[in-house]
Parts: structure tokens; C-alpha cells; sequence
């Protein structure tokens, strides 16, 4: 085979047990590979209604065809799927780097982590060779440690790691994977199941080529898409980054800020892109093969936390800086510095914070549970303590670590109409009460509150729709961008050169086809993305998800924008929600449940998974 | 009578690399091992990338030393240096992969071939070096030495001068 790998891992923690099976192109074809191909390896081997913690909870990591080439950002990813401990539901995790590139050239397309370790262990996976490992030694050190420990013990500098922290180790609920240094499969607690498995890291190092079918033509391709790359399309991403966004937003109502009591920020200059570039930008680094590079290292030059780095993006800088009140851009970097060291995914602390310091000043949290702090919106130094209590699970921290949802439940008293989420994941930095487009895919997005699946923010925010009002058949936009992000999380491409695939499908079916050698057309393509758009459904389904899951964060359905200005007053009603979901329902071709039919189930070739629609349809 | 003409300091041109604008993303070592080996593999890459915390890249490929330490070190004269280029030239046949050349070596420039168990080595690609066509960053130049001293002196001059350029 060409571009993949042509083979699956399986590990059994419990037993040692060790094999490998071979990827079949049909399998491959189907379904692409990265998400996808994790999804339906998970289904396949899972029950229904598993605990995520349970052993019998498989942790499935994928890379796609294009891992391993120099395929601009498509050599670079890697996903994690698995059931997760927020959702309860299907659930994925990206993160790019080199990890993926590595783990190709060690001759796997995915691993497969089942059971559990009596003890702390690491898999180290030396090409064909594959051990597990003593990890008792690394247990309680933060991935950025552990990563310096291993390769120093196995005496390769260019190993490259994927690990969990403390946060995972303790199973919070909102711990992420983190490789190399600083990239994160961040959402849904993913990290949680690696750390119920007690597998502490995965160490690879891959020597055998990676070969792609058509290599002439291929660079060709590569060459032209190096060019669009320092194009138009990838601007923000080459100059000011994500960050960009905190004005953007702050100037069309749709900053959440204090935990969505407001939509504009008032320290928002403060806490900007141009701000972060201006003073605390010292390098953009690039993942493996990538033409663009995005990757904004912030260095503190001054102060208590001088000297602190990290990379930022919005999210992070959103959910610590306008979402918390807190207008210190320098203690945004410790907190996420410390998101890093923990191994915990740093929109969700952030949204987490943001939540604990609005229930403080509503008085449903005192000084007496925060142990002292004075957990005012606003408060930078508070935020950060919070964080080390949510990373290793100390007082408040404790509850908070099981995520919003949960914690909210915890600490009762009202504090449920404060936790912002979706399917218990933590909400993200885009005010949806004046976004409606991007508030039906946050609804939908099987992994919970998220506007990576669909990226339909973009459309309300270009005001290429009106974003004030949700119109019928508004939903085929939404439709179309989710099945084309489902092949890009599957081929692995980065979701920040979406921009340089001109002609969408056409050009991603043709990096298919010239690097596996397997003929895929824009229309079969368009199709797979469809498929798999359903397969995550389906899993959702399957462990028991279904509309009344479809929802918003409580905020944005009770409490109307306050602010002066455009989007003063809008929020979304049940109402309007009910007919967001029935209108994207039907052009998907689902029931008036959310439930795909069995036509739509037999048309994507899906028919063995027609048992987990057969009584509900 | 034919004279055999010292080789210029602009005859020796070897791939430089600007770490202020070197991003760590190994387009280089894909690029590189693609043109020699018909293969994307970093192991067989001639220039390699060292990435040291989040703030420092650079790609590193062989500097052509004058009397290069690995072509001294070697014990079996497996190594040699062109006159007019200044590129190690490795006799495989002679090579059996000791590895006292990589000792030698304060760059890490010559390796071991993962494969071939001998040694390889940046050439240039006869001239016309592939890293530094592709590099997204324009980090990488084939120049020589003393154009790499002119560069820097421009570039601080300019620097100092910044305000009154403008002007």
C-alpha cells in the first residue's frame, strides 16, 4: 500500500498481548483514515454502554494516508478516538507535530489500547519491536518531563512522545494527550481514559520509508499548494494567529465575556492578538512538513511570571483572559503554561474558572469552599491557584476537575444555570446568542460544544448570512462544511490550510488518489465525508445520545445579550432551536429524532450498523 | 604549462541556515531525502533539524570544512574532499561504516545510512541544492562564507542606520 501503512496495532494492557492485523484498502477506502477510521475501529471493538474508564474501553490512536509524506500539514497529524468521560458519547481528539509523521514511519496506520495496566507503564514502539514499559518513575511528572525522561532513557533525541500529566493520571475529566512539548489533543478527556488504562506515554520512533504512488505528480501538487499557502488564505495564521480574533469578536458582540454574562469585553486591547504579537511573540514555529506555520510562542518579558512560555492560540486566551474578566495577558500565558505542565485541556480550565468565578460572585461558592481565594472575575492571581487546585485535584479543585457539567451538579445550589456546555464539554469562545449558523453546529457537533465541526461561525461572522436569524434550509451550509471537515480530520490535513483546497473535495480527492495510488473522485469523496458525519452519529446513538443531546449552553438559551451593541438582545429559544435541529434533521435525511434511516444508513454503506437504528426507526 | 589555480572563496558554496527564520517544519529533510532516495524519510535526509525548547530551530547540513576533521579521522581513506567544491566525497566501497568520521564531526553533518551501513553526506545536490529551493521560509541559501560575513555586516549596519535609511 501506498500512503498508508497497511497495518493496525493492537495492544492489550491487561495481557501483554501484543498484534498486529493488516489494514484492508476496502477499510481504508471507506474510511479514510484519522477520525474516521478510528470511529469505526472503535465500534468494532467496543460494547454499547461502556464506562469510559472502564478496560474495556478501547483508546484508539489513527494517522491518515497522507502522515509520514511531505504533504503540507498532512504529514503531521494524529488523532485519538475514544468514548469520552465528558459525553459520554463518541468522541475525538487532533493534535499535529511530529508524533503522527513518526508513528507512520514505524509502519502503523493505528494503535489500538485495550484493557488496563495493573501498573504504570509506556508503550515504546520501536518499529516493528514494541514493549511496554516500567512508567513508575514518571508517574506524576508532566508530559513536557516525561518527554525529556524517555529519550533520555532510550537514548534517542528524536523519539517522539505522546503523554499524559497529573491531570490525566488523576482521571479529570478534562485532561488532554499532549506531544511534542506543546500539542494537544486537547477536548473531551481523552487524556482521563489514557490515564484509566494507567498508560502513562507513547513513545515512537519509526526509520522505514514512506512512499507515495504517484511522487512526480504528487510534488507537483505539493509545490502549488507551498504557493497557495503563503497566499490569502493562510494570512491570519502567518501574521497575528487566532489571537486575531479577540478584536474581531469584541467588535460584532460575540466576545463571551465573565462566563457569558456579557458579549464585548472591556479590557479586550488588552488581551488582543495585536497585543500578544507586539510584546509577547518572540517565534512562530511549524509542524513537520508544514508551508505556513502558525505555531506563536509567547514569552512573559516581565513581571511575576517572567520568563514563562507558551504557545497561544484564541481558545486558550479567550477562555483564561475576556471569559474569566481577567485582562493580564501575562497571566493568560501562565495558565496555560500550567494547562501544559498538568496535561489539562485549557479551554475547558478556562471555561471551568470562568464558571467557579461566577458562581463566587453570585455567592453559590464562598471563601470557605475556594480555601481563601477571592475568586472575583477578574482576579489573574486567583485564576492561576485555581488552575494548580484543578491539576492536581485539591479542594475546589477536586470538583472542578470533573469538568462543568458535573461540577456544576456537585456543587448544586443553582450553579447548573452557570455551566456553559454542550453534552457536558466545556463551551468555546464564540458568543452563539448572536451567531445562529454556528449555534446550530455546536448543537449538532458529536463530540459537544465545539466549533471545529463544523466551522460554521465563519459564515455568520463574514456576514455571508444573517447571523440574527436562522432561515429553513440554513443547515445545508452547515451540512456541507461538516462532511468536509470530517475528511479533513480523517486525511489528516490541518484545519488551518482548509483555505488552500481551491476547489474543495476535487482537491483533497486528488491527494488521495496521488499518494494511495486508490482512485477517489470529488463526488465519492463528498460521499465518504457523508458517511462518516453518520458513523459518529450512529455511535452517539449507540451509547444512547440522541436530540434532547442536541442542545445549547444554558446561558445562551436564557439570557439575552446585555450590551450596547448589534447583538444587544439576541439569544435563542427553545423554539428556535427545536426548528434549527428539525430543518438540519431533514436534510440529513434523520428522523424527527435525530436518528439516521435506514435508507440514508443502506445509501452510505453502513448496513452493519443498521442494528443501532433498528427500534428507533 | 597549465597552473592549478587556488580554489576561489567564493568556489566553496555549502547550504546556510538562518535560524531567526527557520520554523523547525522539515520540509527540508522530506525534500532532501525524496531527491537522493526517492523516499520521505528524514533518517535519509543530509541536512536534519534540532529543535531546542519552543524558541530555538535550526536545520543543519555539512559546512565544508577546510581540512574537515572527517576526512583526517578516517582510518581506511574512505573519505575525500573535492578540490573545487569542497563536498566530502565517500568511497562506499572503502567505507565499512565505523562511524570515527562522526566523531570527528563537531556537526553532526555526516551520518551513518540507516540502510547501507556507510556513511553519507551532504553534496549539494551537484549545485543546485533541492532543501534550499523548497524551504517555505526562505531559511535556508547556498552561499558561501564570506557572503554569509557580508550579509551580517549589512544587515547590523542597516540595522544601526535604520531611522536615517528610512528617511
Amino acid at each position: 500500500m501506498f500512503g498508508y501503512a497497511g497495518r493496525i496495532l493492537r495492544i492489550n494492557l491487561s495481557t501483554g498481548n501484543i498484534k498486529t492485523e493488516p489494514l484492508k484498502e476496502e477499510t481504508a477506502k471507506k474510511y479514510i483514515g484519522g477520525i474516521g477510521l478510528g470511529i469505526r475501529l472503535w465500534l468494532d471493538n467496543s460494547k454499547p454502554g461502556l464506562d469510559p474508564f472502564s478496560p474495556e474501553n478501547p483508546l484508539v490512536l489513527t494517522t491518515g494516508p497522507l502522515s509520514g509524506t511531505i504533504a503540507p500539514t498532512g504529514g503531521n497529524g494524529h488523532a485519538f478516538v475514544s468514548k469520552s468521560p465528558q459525553t459520554y458519547g463518541i468522541a475525538e481528539a487532533k493534535s499535529h507535530g511530529f508524533f503522527g509523521a513518526e508513528l507512520k514511519r514505524a509502519g502503523y496506520d493505528s494503535v489500538i489500547f485495550e484493557g488496563k495496566s495493573e501498573k504504570p507503564v509506556y508503550v515504546w514502539i520501536d518499529d516493528d519491536s514494541v514493549q511496554i514499559m516500567d512508567a513508575k518513575h514518571l508517574w506524576g511528572k508532566s508530559p513536557q518531563e516525561t518527554e525529556d525522561i524517555i529519550r533520555e532513557e532510550l537514548g534517542d533525541y528524536y523519539i517522539r512522545l505522546a503523554s499524559i500529566g497529573p491531570a490525566g493520571e488523576k482521571l479529570s475529566r478534562i485532561a488532554c494527550i499532549i506531544n511534542d512539548k506543546t500539542r494537544a489533543a486537547g477536548r473531551c478527556g481523552l487524556g482521563a481514559v489514557m490515564g484509566s488504562k494507567n498508560l502513562k506515554a507513547i513513545a515512537v520512533r519509526g526509520t522505514k520509508d514512506v512512499s507515495v504512488a504517484k511522487p512526480e505528480e504528487f510534488l507537483e501538487f505539493v509545490k502549488i499548494l507551498h504557493e497557495r499557502m503563503k497566499g490569502p488564505a493562510t494570512v491570519k495564521y502567518r501574521t497575528l494567529g487566532t489571537p486575531q480574533n479577540v478584536l474581531v469578536h469584541n467588535s460584532l458582540g460575540c466576545l463571551p465575556t465573565r462566563n457569558f454574562t456579557n458579549a464585548i469585553f472591556e479590557g479586550a486591547e488588552r488581551v488582543s492578538g495585536e497585543y500578544l504579537n507586539m510584546r509577547f511573540v518572540t517565534k512562530i514555529n511549524g509542524c513537520s512538513s508544514c508551508a505556513m506555520r502558525c505555531e506563536h510562542i509567547a514569552v512573559v518579558p516581565e513581571g511575576p511570571y517572567k520568563g514563562t512560555m507558551a504557545r497561544v492560540e484564541y481558545e486558550p486566551l479567550w477562555a483564561f483572559g475576556p471569559h474569566c474578566g481577567v485582562d493580564r495577558m501575562d497571566a493568560i500565558v501562565k495558565a496555560i503554561d500550567l494547562c501544559n505542565y498538568y496535561g489539562m485541556d485549557a479551554i475547558s480550565a478556562g471555561v471551568i474558572a470562568g464558571f467557579a468565578m461566577d458562581c463566587y460572585e453570585h455567592g453559590i461558592l464562598t471563601k470557605e469552599d475556594t480555601g481563601g481565594l477571592d475568586l472575583k472575575f477578574g482576579n489573574a492571581e486567583a485564576m492561576i491557584k485555581l488552575v494548580e487546585m484543578m491539576g492536581m485535584r485539591e479542594g475546589l479543585g477536586n470538583i472542578l476537575a470533573e469538568g462543568v457539567k458535573r461540577a456544576a451538579e456537585l456543587i448544586g445550589k443553582g450553579a447548573e444555570k452557570l455551566a456553559n456546555h454542550i453534552k457536558g464539554v466545556e463551551m468555546t469562545g464564540y458568543d452563539i446568542r448572536g451567531l445562529k449558523t454556528a449555534a446550530l453546529g455546536y448543537a449538532v457537533s458529536f463530540r459537544g460544544a465545539d466549533h471545529n465541526r463544523h466551522g460554521a461561525y465563519a459564515l455568520d461572522i463574514a456576514g455571508k448570512v444573517d447571523r440574527f436569524k436562522f432561515e429553513k434550509g440554513r443547515s445545508k451550509l452547515v451540512i456541507e462544511i461538516e462532511d468536509l471537515y470530517m475528511i479533513i480530520d480523517s486525511l489528516i490535513v490541518c484545519k488551518f490550510s482548509r483555505g488552500v483546497y481551491y476547489k474543495g473535495f476535487e482537491d483533497l480527492a486528488k491527494y488521495y488518489t496521488l499518494v494511495t495510488g486508490m482512485e477517489m473522485t470529488a463526488e465519492e469523496l463528498k460521499r465518504a465525508g457523508e458517511r462518516l458525519s453518520n458513523l459518529a452519529r450512529l455511535a452517539n446513538i449507540r451509547e444512547g445520545l440522541s436530540r434532547k443531546d442536541d442542545h445549547l449552553p444554558i446561558k445562551v438559551m436564557t439570557a439575552p445579550i446585555p450590551d450596547e451593541t448589534v447583538s444587544k438582545g439576541s439569544y435563542i429559544t427553545q423554539e428556535e432551536l427545536d426548528f434549527m435541529l428539525d430543518d438540519y434533521y431533514i436534510h440529513r435525511g434523520w428522523t424527527k429524532d435525530g436518528v439516521p434511516t435506514l435508507e440514508k444508513i443502506k445509501e452510505l454503506g453502513l448496513e452493519d450498523l443498521a442494528y443501532i437504528v433498528e427500534r428507533k426507526v | 604549462m597549465s597552473r592549478i589555480a587556488k580554489p576561489s572563496i567564493h568556489a566553496r558554496k555549502f547550504v546556510s541556515v538562518d535560524p531567526d527564520k527557520c520554523v523547525g517544519c522539515g520540509v527540508c529533510e522530506y525534500i532532501c531525502s525524496y531527491e537522493k532516495e526517492k523516499s520521505f524519510n528524514p533518517l535519509k535526509s543530509r541536512i536534519r533539524i534540532v529543535r531546542l525548547g519552543l524558541t530555538v530551530n535550526m536545520s543543519l547540513a555539512c559546512r565544508l570544512c577546510e581540512d574537515p576533521p572527517c576526512v583526517a579521522s578516517c582510518p581506511r581513506d574512505a573519505l575525500k574532499q573535492s578540490e573545487e567544491t569542497g563536498i566530502i566525497l565517500i568511497d562506499e566501497d572503502k567505507c565499512n561504516g565505523c562511524g570515527w568520521c562522526i566523531e570527528a564531526c563537531d556537526y553532526g553533518a555526516i551520518m551513518l545510512h540507516p540502510d547501507k551501513k556507510v556513511v553519507f553526506v551532504c553534496d549539494t545536490c551537484n549545485g543546485t541544492p533541492k532543501c534550499v529551493e523548497w524551504c517555505p521560509e526562505k531559511a535556508l541559501d547556498f552561499t558561501t562564507k564570506d557572503v554569509v560575513a557580508q550579509k551580517s555586516r549589512i544587515s547590523a549596519v542597516k540595522k544601526l542606520f535604520y531611522e536615517v535609511l528610512r528617511a
